[in-house]
């Protein structure tokens, strides 16, 4: 398969403290990837190798093809970046913003297109310092998009969203995809990375923890499932089991059909997710480390 | 080519973002034009022909300083404070981000500080000519000084703002790294007051300093002949004004290439 991302052996330091203590990850053209992890785990600093911005102390980076060290602009040119928070664009309107940004892309999408596709048709024209924070996300998404990506880069894109506008952007994430545009994502939202995502990353102290699709992280496609109803006597009943199938078969014929209130359920993402990091947050870990690392 | 096109249209978005910020446009372009205005107004009953030279009003006399002034404000400090803040809230780190050619970024701001300085000029001799009545020079050859010294006090001022917003760590900081100097400047040479009234130690400090060059080659530019041997050195000295300026010009770009970052401090 084609490779759009592949990473061996990735290490950076902030002095004595490795931010990314050896990362493997490869990610293949037209995949949709999400990278998770709690604050200063590591995974700001290891989106900013891959995009360029920092330099890193050792291993085997490739993105696109190139070095992101050593790559110029005609590599720029192939990638979309939306930063965790761009400002500076309050003075201008979404409709300047992007077409200024189109003509520096040599294969940029018309600006109404994609003014429609990140859904600001009634906005365009309004100064961006007077949007909503989702809009202005909106804003630069639509500005990492104008250039027909092959890859785009999603730095936590719906932070500030309401459920609605959460939805419409998964909407144009999964268009995107679609279309064929590789996507890294980052996001603290785990529903996110369910819905979007081929592929999830857990990252912790610089370390990648798991690396599956969704469904399967950290066995959680295979563990055992929580069954509960309520019995004869009104009492809420919970089991574990490997074998949910056979205890509902069971449980329909002691009922004689319909089961009262019955759930079956695997550990949510979350259920892992937490479990995974549980080891690396704590007293000695987050919010310390995250001021430790420049942003 | 594609530089210069991208260059262009920066200067375009970067002059609607000026023009939108009325803070801007206030203190570093409308500034210079009201103060002339002041001046000419507070000081209109004086005379200022003390040396017995005809048509030195106050708007005249305050003129070239307002001018030299105005180009400090418009490159100077419009770099240092948009640089500055840019660096800090992600707007270069956005554009560095993109296929933009580095050089096109600041091509956009030297558009930008050409056009708001030769606007402002032209509206403050506008003002001193048409309300004040002053007499503008007729001589080609001042209209060639005031080229070369306009030009080289702009290209300076934005180098050595570009430069400058490197020393603020943070938008809040900058404001007041920025303006403080930009102002103790203007007060030691000579654009409020007469550079000649200053003490020698004084004028010797701020001969250190470009702003005292401007001002003294836009006083060569509209004030009368006979008042050149007022100067500190009894002559406009043009040779030395050029090259202290163009010093600071090399030092400038000098500084800019050796300490220009697209990203905060502590992100490498």
């Amino acid at each position: 398969m084609d490779t759009a991302i592949h990473v061996s052996g990735l290490r950076k330091a902030y002095g004595a403290r490795a931010a990314v203590d050896g990362i493997d990850l490869d990610i293949v053209r037209g995949e949709v990837f999400a990278l998770l992890g709690p604050n200063g785990a590591g995974k700001t600093t290891t989106v900013e190798v891959l995009e360029g911005f920092r330099q890193r102390d050792a291993g085997d980076v490739s993105v696109l093809g190139e070095d992101p060290q050593t790559a110029g602009l005609d590599w720029r040119d192939r990638l979309g970046i939306v930063l965790q928070s761009s400002t500076g664009l309050d003075l201008i309107t979404p409709r300047e913003a992007l077409a200024s940004t189109a003509k520096v892309y040599s294969r940029a999408r018309d600006v109404d297109e994609v003014i429609a596709a990140v859904g600001l048709v009634d906005k365009a024209d309004d100064r961006i310092g007077k949007l909503s924070g989702g809009q202005r996300r909106r804003v630069d998404v639509g500005l990492g998009i104008i250039g027909s990506p092959d890859l785009l880069f999603l730095d936590e894109p719906t932070t500030g969203f309401d459920p609605q506008a959460r939805r419409d952007f998964w909407q144009l994430i999964r268009s995107l995809a679609g279309g064929g545009t590789t996507i890294l994502l980052t996001t603290h939202y785990l529903d996110e990375a369910e819905h979007l995502a081929d592929r999830v990353g857990v990252i912790a102290a610089g370390r990648m923890l798991a690396l599956d699709t969704p469904a399967n992280l950290g066995g959680r496609g295979s563990s055992q499932a929580t069954v509960t109803w309520e019995d004869d006597a009104g009492t809420r009943r919970t089991e574990r089991t490997s074998t949910p199938t056979q205890l509902v078969t069971e449980l329909a014929a002691r009922h004689n059909g319909e089961v009262p209130k019955l759930t079956v359920s695997r550990p949510s993402l979350e259920d892992v997710y937490l479990s995974l990091i549980a080891p690396h947050v704590g007293a000695s870990g987050d919010e310390r480390e995250a001021q430790a690392v420049p942003a | 080519m594609k530089t210069v096109a991208v260059g262009w249209d920066r200067t375009v978005l970067e002059l609607k973002m000026y023009f939108r910020e009325k803070e801007a446009v206030f203190f570093s372009f409308a500034f210079p034009i009201i103060m002339l205005s002041m001046f000419s107004v507070i000081f209109g009953g004086e005379s200022f022909d003390a040396r017995g030279s005809s048509g030195v009003n106050a708007a005249r006399f305050f003129l070239p300083g307002m001018v030299a002034a105005g180009v400090v404000l418009t490159s100077f400090q419009t770099m240092a404070l948009s640089v500055a803040v840019e660096r800090d809230d992600g707007t270069l780190k956005r554009l560095r981000s993109t296929p933009m050619p580095p050089v096109s970024y600041f091509l956009g701001k030297v558009g930008l500080v050409v056009l708001t300085s030769l606007a402002q000029f032209l509206l403050l001799v506008a003002v001193a000519r048409f309300a004040f009545g002053v007499q503008l020079p007729t001589d080609p050859g001042r209209w060639a000084t005031f080229g070369w010294v306009f030009l080289l006090g702009v290209a300076s001022g934005t180098v050595l703002g570009v430069a400058y917003s490197s020393l603020a760590t943070s938008s809040r900081s900058v404001g007041a790294i920025v303006i403080a100097p930009a102002l103790i400047l203007q007060f030691i040479s000579g654009v409020y007051f007469a550079f000649t009234d200053l003490p020698e130690w004084l004028k010797q400090v701020a001969s250190l300093f470009p702003l005292k060059w401007i001002a003294q080659g836009m006083r060569s530019v509209f004030f009368p002949t006979a008042w050149e041997g007022a100067e500190m050195a009894g002559t406009w000295e043009h040779g030395r004004t050029a090259l202290v300026l163009g010093a600071w010009l090399v030092g400038g770009l000098v500084v800019c290439a050796r300490t220009f970052r697209w990203t905060k401090r502590g992100t490498t």
